[in-house]
């Protein structure tokens, strides 16, 4: 055991947060859930990509550096860190990119993954519908084979980045007599696809964060196909793996939260709450329990061991110390804590509010915290389904 | 970084967890509740021929000179056996502490297990096993002291777990011989010690309540399939996963003695604490009736857990020593 790190991995750290210092925005972009603000977001894409900083962690020939596990766990603490726009590519890089790197064709990374780190492409999620929420396998949207085209007819719902996406990630249902988890198929459809319409949803906060869409024979080719026909349950689990468990939240953005509230607690802008005192140091001590587990698993991943369901324990911790951190935070602010960017009087511009409301769906994206708590104790403690 | 324990010190741990389940059975720890000494008879020097008991003391002294990152993983088993042995005031915070000073009389009878090494502090100020102890070390005014335990007046303060011998000590100005080592890693050495036990003790709190739940049956079916049962056991065994790498993390902060070390290792025993709490409070009130008896074994994990989640400072006195480092 030697958790010191590496000379490489310091080199990398003043490396990543130099760069990061000296070419950070002036001044803070639009929400990326707003029309101007999408595109903004996607510029700063481009501005990491050219500096060979979007994706870090892939193969150079995809845009990435190559750099090791530890290394990017080290770029996501500097990037949240030093305060930099956040990445409205997230969708696409941190889940559907393993899974294109799992079951990709060679033509489909070749494509994909290059497009995807530069911002050229921005993926949202179409996988929810309507009668299917933690519930997935209930998936109605049908795709029929029809020569070298899908032809697709449903509705999917809370589609992350809908509005304003480039591109889909979907699950389908391409045997129209199967049921549950058989008969799934993964596929990759363009949003300007003709039968395709996006209508934006207004989010908790009034953004247009995420989309109804809607299918009405909508053809999309069959090379889209991510991984083979009928096994789109098993290639949406690798990328449910992800977004549990290491790539969708590394701890740098906890950590980097957990800092600006120890900074907040015992700074002059807030009045002095001995009360909240245990509630600080508590979210600095999970912040930093996270960080260790993940730099363990991060060992046993390097060391040829895979994640499984243990991912399960991430999502519901990270989410959980997310809405305690923020709401800590607005408590610390006092009656200062319910106005929102607008208001003079606002506490960091509003940044506190806008997160709290933000960690409020983590709980809920991705499995809400109830079913990931039901596959921990099957799953991982082996209790009886029935 | 590379954040793994090395096939070594995997296969003492797996190896003393074998050993323990024979050795140490819930049944050998029923005896000690019972007997004069409060101690597994025999298991001391069983554990000292297989090298436990000396481990942190130099080889030329008759140990294995190994240190904190070696020992976390079999304090861990030590809990998880509930051990009533005084393995924490022993091995981890003695030992060091006579070879730092150059002891080499009684560290050499304390490595081989011959004589036994109490500790107390003011974090931990009662003498666990005292009368039974050949020596005693002290913390006083912010230094530790040795002297043997004969020479020293002390009273019996029973404890609700029946193998905890305590005795609270009446130590008369200048007694026992100063010991010229560093009382605050003494201190931090004992909390990490006894956050690993917290962990092993949540593991097996964990472990026997889903073996419990997977065969008790209500309304026709296991209670292990309700939700509520689930997310109880899911809730504990998402603190024990929190809590154990930052122990070893602590571990690691002990060994190489960081100047964060006192901070990382109040940060272990804040997670691990909080965990053993939960594991305890989750798993009486999964077990329900039958874990509330006497008779039924739960109750010995139940009431070390309650008394190692308070010793050696509790989640609360951990929690602010992190604060006042973060300057909060």
């Amino acid at each position: 055991m030697d958790l010191a790190f590496t000379e490489d991995e310091l080199a990398f750290r003043s490396e990543i947060r130099t760069w990061l210092q000296n070419n950070k925005p002036e001044s803070p972009l639009k929400s990326m859930d707003t029309p101007d603000g999408f595109e903004e977001h996607r510029e700063w894409e481009k501005v990491l990509f050219d500096a060979g900083w979007s994706v870090p962690h892939w193969p150079a020939k995809y845009g990435g550096r190559d750099c090791t596990l530890n290394e990017w766990l080290i770029y996501e603490e500097e990037y949240y860190a030093s305060g930099v726009p956040g990445r409205v590519s997230s969708n696409g890089i941190s889940l559907l990119a393993p899974t294109i790197f799992e079951f990709g064709t060679e033509e489909q990374k070749d494509f994909f993954l290059p497009r995807m780190a530069s911002g050229e492409h921005i993926w949202g999620q179409g996988w929810s519908e309507p009668d299917a929420g933690s519930d997935l396998a209930a998936i109605k949207t049908k795709a029929v084979r029809d020569g070298d085209e899908f032809v697709l007819n449903g509705q999917k719902t809370w589609c992350s980045r809908g509005a304003f996406a480039d591109w889909i990630f979907c699950i389908v249902r391409t045997d129209p007599d199967s049921e549950r988890h058989a008969g799934l198929s993964y596929l990759l459809v363009p949003a300007d696809t003709d039968g395709l319409e996006a209508r934006p949803i207004g989010r908790l906060d009034g953004e247009p964060g995420f989309a109804e869409l809607f299918f009405t024979d909508a053809r999309v080719n069959a090379r889209h196909l991510l991984g083979g026909e009928g096994e789109g349950w098993a290639v949406a689990m690798a990328t449910a793996g992800s977004e549990r468990g290491l790539n969708l939240r590394a701890p740098g953005r906890f950590v980097a939260v957990a800092d600006r509230l120890r900074e907040l607690v015992a700074g002059p802008e807030v009045q002095p709450r001995a009360d909240l005192r245990g509630d600080v140091i508590d979210s600095w001590i999970r912040a930093q329990a996270y960080r260790w587990l993940t730099f363990e698993t991060a060992t046993r991943l390097n060391d040829g061991a895979a994640i499984g369901s243990e991912a399960s324990y991430m999502k519901v911790f990270w989410s959980e110390l997310d809405v305690h951190m923020y709401a800590t935070a607005l408590r610390l602010a006092g009656a200062q804590g319910e106005l929102i960017a607008d208001a003079s009087d606002v506490l960091d511009d509003g940044s506190w509010m806008d997160g709290y409301v933000f960690s409020l769906s983590g709980k809920i994206y991705a499995g809400t915290n109830e079913i990931q708590r039901n596959i921990i104790a099957e799953r991982v403690l082996g209790l009886p389904r029935r | 970084m590379h954040f793994a324990f090395t096939e070594d010190q995997l296969l003492f741990k797996e190896g003393l967890r074998e050993f323990l389940a024979g050795e140490c059975t819930a049944a050998d720890v029923r005896v000690a509740w019972e007997n004069e000494a409060g101690r597994v008879p025999g298991l001391w020097n069983k554990l000292a021929e297989l090298g436990v008991v000396g481990l942190t003391a130099p080889e030329s002294a008759g140990g294995m000179g190994l240190g904190e990152i070696d020992l976390v993983g079999l304090m861990e088993e030590m809990g998880r056996a509930a051990v009533p042995e005084p393995i924490i005031e022993h091995t981890s915070v003695a030992i060091p502490a006579l070879a730092e000073a150059g002891k080499t009389e009684v560290l050499a009878a304390a490595a081989i297990g011959e004589a036994t090494v109490t500790v107390v502090n003011p974090r931990a100020p009662y003498a666990l096993h005292g009368a039974d102890a050949d020596w005693i070390i002290v913390e006083i005014d912010g230094e530790l002291r040795l002297g043997a335990s004969d020479s020293l007046p002390m009273e019996h303060q029973p404890a609700l777990d029946g193998s905890r011998r305590l005795y609270r000590l009446d130590v008369p100005r200048g007694w026992g011989e100063p010991l010229d080592a560093n009382p605050a890693l003494a201190f931090d050495r004992g909390a990490l010690a006894t956050a690993s036990q917290c962990v092993g003790l949540a593991r097996h709190l964990i472990e026997t309540t889903v073996a419990y739940v997977s065969y008790r049956h209500q309304f026709g079916k296991p209670v292990g399939t309700y939700q509520a049962v689930k997310h109880h056991l899911a809730n504990a065994a998402m603190a024990v996963e929190f809590a154990a790498p930052v122990v070893a993390y602590a571990s690691w902060a002990c060994a190489n003695n960081v100047p964060e070390r006192s901070r990382e290792v109040s940060m272990a025993k804040v997670l691990a604490s909080d965990a053993v709490d939960l594991a305890a409070e989750h798993a009486l009130q999964c077990h329900g009736a039958i874990g509330y008896t006497y008779e039924y074994d739960l109750q010995l994990w139940l009431k070390r857990a309650w008394a190692l989640s308070a010793a050696w400072g509790d989640a609360g006195w951990h929690r602010d020593r992190v604060g006042r480092a973060l300057g909060i």
